[in-house]
């Protein structure tokens, strides 16, 4: 489905902040994120593993648990702050305006409860008063919208593949037909094949519904093909974000640079590079830019400056010290690029 | 039902007729091991001790040659041993002849299931509510301030607590009798005074027991619960927007419970011991008294009885923990 880029965002999250307090203080595992979706718009958010992009999955439904804490920002969906909502008002918007697939969807139902009865919990909380067979016929059709066979409702999770476990969290966040769905690594633990029919199956539901879709992953390759907008993290910020074809095509944060250059291609066989360096602790993030210590380019503006968004080319938006004043990312260094190879 | 679980229940069942069948053959070939004839032997302690000049020893002597057919070779006598036993004769008191072990048994079995049976379910659900209660992120400080106290009381021996307990409630407060089951003028019949009588003497025993293992359940019950509240199902119910109410219950005590259960089949053994204890020490009319009154008075078949009828008892137990289980968790109904 193609995003009108005129309808105003259905989704705004506004300088959000998540710490997790550990003893050496908090580590900020989402520091001043703000992005927005329009209806039916889909994003996919890619990031090292510890960027944050669980905690700001979580932290959009106001599923922060200690020692998580959200400390400031706001998540506005339609107009209204989830932050703000008491815990009522919440209850009633999550999975009906906005839903959520958990990391590890293998390990999100209920090992003790039948699908149907799962399925049916989640619908009654927000729908009361429905009757045994019109919720049994309500089942039946979250279901075959998935792709699963009417008997499935009656299973245990653990009679149920990777796969269908997967597409039974999908029915459960579609059965509100919610506004927004943020899948958090849907796919990772499943084999390629049944990634791309899960992934298809999103799609479809998504489309149908039209609703926006926050996908998070690491594999730039399967978000490239799903996302319209894709967003960078780097130690809980967004580095860089804008439309698909121009973040692969033509990055402008050194980190997105790098990125796109680790995917391994599928003709030219291709020594696998990876990123030199670790991403810096969140307790005690460097001072200035947090990708300093890894970056080809850093120069001393880096390591005493925060460097914010700014949109380098229309609807592409990157932080980096770079810009204005270059127009595109120089080429690598000879140095970084020799590395990136060793 | 399914195949699948007639055939868990045939082998559980299969599990507790051996259990059975080794305790009988266990019973059945100790005394035989033992150098000596040990009933002769008791009855000759009895009588030099005096503790026995009741006992027409001609009496005793010739009931046991009739119960072990000691002409008779092994194998018969294992066969008579077992005939014995499925007709409920486990032989004779010394101390109480000639009143039956079986009648003797059947007396106090029904105090000892009560108590115990009561008394368990109490610290079970209390302390697995409480522990649960203690997991959840709104826990306030009153009931955290319970923990310290809880693990104190698990670590107090029962004997002890129930030494406590009488001292306060039935010698300085005197709110309750301090030991046996009715008032020994009372004669039983089935009316309000009776029941009165009765509860009132069981509820310091039962005390003792539950506080002896609440905070055990409670302990146990909270560490499960912490683990089960960091499960990915958890997050879902909570983003499926579900009352917190209804996530506590039915996601979370449900599959903590689970573990509890498991303990609850392992511990069994040391809940009965314990519960022997307390019966001891109140006078409780139970198996527990019984048995320390036969070891006492070396009433040698009574004690051999009590002991039987104890491993069957937990055998019985543990097969109805085990029936229990697949009920509450569908991953090992196959
Ligand atoms: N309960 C916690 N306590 C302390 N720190 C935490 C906790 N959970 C996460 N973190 C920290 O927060 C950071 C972000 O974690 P998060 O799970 O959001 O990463 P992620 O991007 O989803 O990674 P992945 O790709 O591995 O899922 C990590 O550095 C992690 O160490
Ligand atoms: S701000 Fe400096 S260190 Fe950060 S990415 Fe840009 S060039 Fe590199
Ligand atoms: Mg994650």
């Amino acid at each position: 489905m193609a995003v009108d880029m005129t309808q105003k965002p259905i989704l705004v999250v506004k300088d959000l902040n998540v710490h997790y307090d550990t003893g050496k203080g908090p580590a900020k595992a989402v520091n001043d994120v703000s992005f927005s979706l329009r209806p039916g718009e889909r994003l996919g958010l890619i990031g090292e593993s510890g960027s944050g992009k669980t905690t700001m999955a979580t932290a959009l439904m106001r599923l922060t648990r200690a020692p998580g804490r959200i400390v400031s920002g706001s998540v506005e969906l339609d107009g209204q702050d989830l932050l703000k909502l008491s815990d009522k008002d919440l209850r009633e918007v999550r999975l009906r305006d906005i839903a959520l697939m958990p990391q590890g969807a293998m390990s999100s139902l209920n090992p003790v409860m039948r699908l149907e009865e799962q399925m049916i919990d989640a619908i009654v909380a927000h729908v009361p008063n429905l009757k045994r067979p019109e919720l049994d016929a309500r089942v039946q059709q979250l279901l075959k919208q998935v792709g699963l066979e009417p008997e499935v409702a009656r299973r245990y999770p653990h009679e149920l593949s990777g796969g269908m476990k997967q597409r039974a969290a999908m029915a459960i966040a579609t059965s509100l037909s919610p506004k927004v769905i943020v899948a958090d690594e849907p796919t990772s633990a499943l084999d390629v094949v049944v990634q791309r029919q899960v992934m298809q199956t999103l799609g479809r539901l998504q489309d149908g519904l039209g609703a926006a879709v926050v996908l998070i992953g690491h594999d730039m390759g399967l978000i490239a093909q799903f996302a319209d907008t894709v967003g960078v993290m780097y130690a809980g910020k967004i580095v860089e974000i804008g439309p698909v074809r121009q973040m692969i095509e033509a990055p402008k944060h050194p980190y997105t640079k790098l990125l796109v250059e680790s995917l391994p291609g599928i003709e030219v066989k291709q020594a696998l590079v990876g990123i030199p360096g670790l991403p810096p602790p969140l307790v005690n993030l460097p001072t200035g830019c947090s990708f300093n210590p890894r970056c080809p380019f850093a120069f001393d503006r880096c390591r005493s400056e925060t460097p914010q968004l700014q949109e380098v080319v229309p609807s592409q938006f990157a932080a980096c010290h770079l810009y204005p004043d270059h127009k595109e990312l120089p080429p690598l260094p000879a140095r970084a690029t020799r590395e990136l190879h060793a | 039902m399914s195949k699948e679980i007639v055939r868990y229940i045939a082998t559980r069942f299969g599990q507790l007729l051996v259990v059975v069948f080794v305790a009988v053959s266990v019973n059945f070939i100790i005394p035989r091991l033992l150098p000596g004839d040990p009933v002769q032997t008791a009855l000759a302690r009895l009588q030099t001790s005096g503790g026995a000049a009741n006992v027409d020893i001609q009496a005793v002597s010739a009931a046991y040659r009739a119960r072990y057919g000691l002409d008779a070779p092994v194998w018969q006598q294992y066969i008579n041993y077992w005939g014995d036993l499925l007709t409920l004769d486990l032989g004779v008191s010394f101390a109480n002849f000639p009143e039956k072990v079986s009648t003797m048994i059947g007396n106090a079995l029904p105090w000892s299931v009560t108590l115990l049976a009561v008394a368990t379910l109490i610290a079970f659900s209390v302390g697995s509510l409480l522990g649960a209660r203690l997991a959840w992120p709104t826990a306030g400080r009153g009931i955290k301030s319970l923990v310290p106290f809880l693990m104190v009381l698990t670590s107090i021996p029962f004997y002890l607590l129930a030494i406590i307990l009488i001292y306060f409630f039935a010698v300085v407060l005197k709110w309750f009798p301090p030991a046996g089951g009715v008032d020994t003028t009372r004669i039983m019949r089935l009316d309000w005074a009776t029941t009165y009588d009765i509860l009132e003497h069981a509820f310091l025993p039962c005390m003792a027991i539950v506080l002896g293992n609440v905070g055990f359940w409670a302990l146990g019950m909270r560490s499960q619960m912490v683990n089960v509240l960091g499960e990915d199902y958890i997050t879902f119910a909570e983003a499926k927007g579900l009352h917190p109410r209804r996530i506590f219950v039915w996601y979370g005590m449900r599959n903590a419970l689970l573990a509890q259960v498991t303990a609850l089949a392992l511990s069994l053994g040391s809940v009965v011991s314990g519960a022997v204890l307390v019966e001891v020490i109140f006078n409780y009319p139970g198996l527990g008294s019984l048995l320390y009154v036969a070891i006492r008075g070396q009433d040698y078949f009574v004690i051999q009885g009590v002991v039987l009828m104890l491993i069957v008892s937990l055998a019985v137990l543990l097969f109805i923990v085990d029936l229990l289980y697949p009920l509450l968790d569908p991953r090992i109904r196959r």
